[in-house]
């Protein structure tokens, strides 16, 4: 292929500005972020290196983004990611306006996602939206005059899960390549996985163990993106406690119910796996487990106490996370943080 | 069969047998108002079977959208009833409007006026912009 093409603009760019893998490393300040992979590695560390940053100067970053306004448009349930997003702005002294479920938009008088963020784009300086159909968050960037940040649209992708996951593995292992990372769940709707697996294979040497059952596989072009990396592999089971002892990382999903056509199908494949106490003796006293959040019953209440359970880290992390994207996407500058040399470049 | 040679326009030959009236109607071709010719399932010494389309006063036609429908077709200029140039199709690395996304999930089954877009994959498969599905035909 000799040329790419650029998502946002809808043209194939003359700069290296491109998607999927040839991305530049010059300053996020006023670009979206529909998938990590609109960023090139260098920014995607130098955003866990702010979170970190961020975590430990709260008093020296609280004025950061005094001013700013963030408009949440959750077109579909969430607590946790949109009090997480909120609650950045908040923390860094922006101000928040929004909207939580379609039934309270101008969707239900039939509005676009278009002409809804060329609206809102007039009263905030950065959009974070969820929308349960794939692509709506990149008809929302091309379609806002100021940043967007997908906060997951349907099944596909959930950039700043990933970004929480990553920083919840550095923080738990002290690395991002040579692990062994099992995904298990619902790995056919499972939009946190897609994005993960999707960055850990631009970092490279991840050893995938695609735990799942058989209607709810991971979709093939994911496992067409593992094949692409020279020194990532997979393999596919339906058996968790087959591979539990293999994992650095046990990654778990609910089954979503709003996923679903067919209520008989969620019913028959919700209970598939449950992780508890007696499971976890056969893995590693160092693994960690991962969830994004919400759980219902895929991981009992007596696991919350296993010093290896790392799903509410993963919380506190996803707001750093995204104090630091904000932040960026702003061109704010976090007082006295230095951006490294590869980043500037 | 004899089939009378074009003065001036374009041959598409080798597209794959059977599917010519697909490829006219992916060039938004419209036949009933068209002068051309189609020749389908004829031999082939490359591929067995072959269909061949002829068009006459072809310059205002768009073939963006062959190297997607027929990659593996030939195109031939004709000028003054002589062959002047061959050449292969480009694979275009953007399609819009060409094909739509068959992912009831994508966004395009929902939101007015958006462009079906596809774009060319690294590993050179053509994928929806918005939810990365497969193209299909």
């Amino acid at each position: 292929m000799s040329e790419q093409f650029d998502r946002h603009s809808g043209e194939v760019p003359s700069t290296d500005s491109v998607f999927p893998n040839h991305v530049s490393s010059r300053s996020l300040q006023g670009r979206s972020l529909v998938t990590l992979d609109d960023i090139s590695l260098p920014q995607i560390k130098d955003l866990l290196d702010r979170a970190a940053y961020i975590d430990s100067h709260r008093r020296e970053v609280a004025h950061t983004c005094d001013g700013r306004v963030l408009a949440t448009l959750f077109y579909e349930p969430s607590t946790r990611t949109r009090l997480s997003f909120e609650t950045a702005m908040l923390r860094l002294g922006g101000q928040v306006i929004g909207f939580a479920g379609a039934q309270l938009a101008s969707v239900s008088k039939g509005e676009s996602i278009s002409d809804t963020l060329k609206t809102v784009s007039n009263y905030a300086d950065i959009v974070a939206m969820r929308h349960p159909k794939e692509g709506a968050a990149l008809v929302a960037s091309r379609a806002a005059s100021v940043p967007v940040i997908n906060a997951g649209d349907g099944g596909h992708m959930h950039p700043t899960q990933t970004l929480t996951d990553l920083a919840t593995i550095r923080a738990r292992k002290g690395r991002l390549t040579n692990l062994t990372i099992g995904m298990c769940g619902d790995l056919t709707f499972g939009r946190t996985v897609h994005s993960l697996i999707s960055t850990l294979c631009r970092l490279g040497q991840v050893d995938f163990v695609l735990i799942s059952p058989d209607e709810l596989k991971t979709p093939e072009y994911i496992l067409e993106r593992i094949d692409a990396s020279p020194t990532c592999t997979y393999r596919e089971t339906s058996d968790l406690g087959e591979v539990i002892g293999d994992l650095d990382i046990l990654y778990m999903t609910r089954v979503q119910k709003e996923r679903f056509f067919n209520e008989d199908d969620y019913l028959r494949l919700r209970d598939t796996y449950i992780l508890d106490e007696e499971k976890l003796k056969a893995a590693r006293p160092d693994m960690a487990i991962l969830h994004p959040l919400p759980r219902v019953n895929e991981i009992t209440a007596g696991v919350d106490q296993d010093p290896r359970a790392a799903y509410f880290e993963q919380v506190r992390n996803g707001m750093l996370v995204r104090m630091a994207l904000e932040s960026a996407l702003l061109g704010d500058e976090l007082p006295g943080y230095q951006v490294r040399k590869e980043v500037q470049a | 069969m004899k089939v009378t040679s074009i003065v001036d326009g374009i041959i598409i030959d080798h597209v794959q047998s059977g599917t010519a009236l697909k490829v006219l109607h992916y060039l938004h071709v419209d036949p009933t108002s068209t002068r051309l010719a189609l020749i389908m399932n004829t031999d082939s010494h490359k591929y067995g079977r072959k269909d061949i389309i002829k068009i006459e006063e072809s310059d205002d036609l768009d073939l963006t959208a062959l190297g997607f429908i027929a990659p593996q077709a030939t195109v031939d200029m004709v000028r003054q009833g002589h062959i002047v140039s061959k050449h292969k199709p480009d694979r275009p690395v953007h399609l819009v409007n060409v094909i739509s996304c068959v992912n009831p999930r994508c966004v395009t089954s929902v939101e007015r006026g958006a462009d079906q877009c596809f774009h060319l994959d690294d590993s050179g498969v053509y994928r929806c912009d918005y939810c990365d599905e497969k193209a299909e035909l």
